[in-house]
C-alpha cells in the first residue's frame, strides 16, 4: 500500500514539473532557470504543510511520491553547472544560493500554515 | 557545449519545443512513468537506511550526490554520443532523475534539524548538499566529455 502511495504521488509530481517547466519557460525567457526554481519553491512549501500534520498515508501520497517528484536536485545542480559553463558565473551563483535559502523559507512557511489551521 | 541547459525541458532546443505536439499523452505518460520508478528508487534506499528528523539526513544526501552525478553522466551521453529516442531525456532524465533527487526532502530536512535544536547541523547540511551535488555534477559530466572527446579523437 505504501509504495503504492509514493508511486501514485509520484506519476502526478513528475509530469507536473515537466509541463510547468514548459510554460513558465514559453512565458518568461530568461537566463535564470525560473521552471526549476518555481517547481522547486512550490515543493518545499507543500511538504513543509504536509510534514508531521498529515496522516502517514498522506505524507507518502503528497510528500515522498508528490512533492518529492515535483521537485530536483539533479536538475537544479545540471542547470546550475550550465550557467556557471556559460560564462553566467553570477547567475549561477544566485541559483544556488536563493534555491536553498527561498526553498528552507518555504519549508518553514508551509509549517507554520499547515499550524496556523 | 551543445547540451540543453534545463534536462527537464529546454525550449532553445528546436526538439524538445516540437516534442509536445508530437503526442502529449505519451510524453506526459512516459514522465510520469520514470517519476514513478525513481521515487520508488528513493523510497526504497529511505527504508533501507532510514534517518531520524533529528540526525543527520545521509540517506538524502546520498541519493541527491548519486543523482547529479548520473545526470552529469547522461546529459552527455545523450547529446553527444548517443542519439536518443525521443522519449529517452523525458523518461529517464525528467522522470526518473528528477523522481529520485528531490529538493523539498532536502528543505523539510534542514527545517527539521532546526525545529529540533540542531540549527547547526541543520546549516552544516544545507551547505554540504550544495557543495556534494556540484561537484557531483560537475566531476561527471567533465569525466564523461573527457572519454568522449578521446573516443572522437
Amino acid at each position: 500500500m505504501n509504495w503504492v502511495l509514493v508511486i501514485a504521488g509520484a506519476m502526478v509530481g513528475a509530469p507536473l514539473r515537466y509541463l510547468t517547466d514548459r510554460a513558465v519557460q514559453r512565458r518568461h525567457d530568461s537566463v535564470f532557470p525560473w521552471g526549476t526554481f518555481t517547481v522547486n519553491v512550490v515543493g518545499c512549501l507543500t511538504l513543509g504543510a504536509v510534514t508531521g500534520v498529515a496522516s502517514p498515508h498522506v505524507q507518502l501520497l503528497l510528500g515522498t511520491g508528490l512533492c518529492g517528484a515535483l521537485t530536483t536536485y539533479s536538475t537544479f545542480s545540471y542547470e546550475t553547472l550550465r550557467l556557471a559553463e556559460d560564462g553566467a558565473g553570477f547567475f549561477a551563483a544566485a541559483n544556488a544560493v536563493a534555491s536553498a535559502v527561498a526553498g528552507l523559507a518555504a519549508a518553514f512557511a508551509g509549517a507554520a500554515v499547515a499550524q496556523a489551521l | 557545449m551543445n547540451e540543453p541547459r534545463d534536462p527537464d525541458v529546454d525550449l532553445h532546443v528546436p526538439a524538445q519545443r516540437r516534442e509536445w505536439s508530437r503526442g502529449q499523452l505519451t510524453l506526459v505518460a512516459t514522465v510520469a512513468l520514470g517519476g514513478g520508478v525513481g521515487a520508488t528508487a528513493r523510497y526504497g534506499a529511505s527504508l533501507l537506511w532510514p534517518t531520524a528528523p533529528d540526525s543527520f539526513p545521509w540517506t538524502t544526501l546520498a541519493v541527491n550526490a548519486v543523482g547529479c552525478a548520473v545526470i552529469g553522466v547522461f546529459m552527455v551521453v545523450i547529446t553527444d554520443v548517443w542519439a536518443a529516442h525521443r522519449l529517452v531525456r523525458p523518461f529517464f532524465g525528467t522522470g526518473v532523475l528528477g523522481g529520485f533527487t528531490t529538493f523539498s526532502t532536502y528543505a523539510v530536512d534542514i527545517q527539521q534539524l532546526v525545529v529540533h535544536g540542531r540549527a547547526a547541523a541543520g546549516l552544516a547540511y544545507m551547505a554540504a548538499t550544495v557543495c556534494v551535488a556540484l561537484a557531483s555534477v560537475w566531476a561527471a559530466a567533465a569525466a564523461t566529455r573527457r572519454l568522449v572527446d578521446g573516443r572522437q579523437r
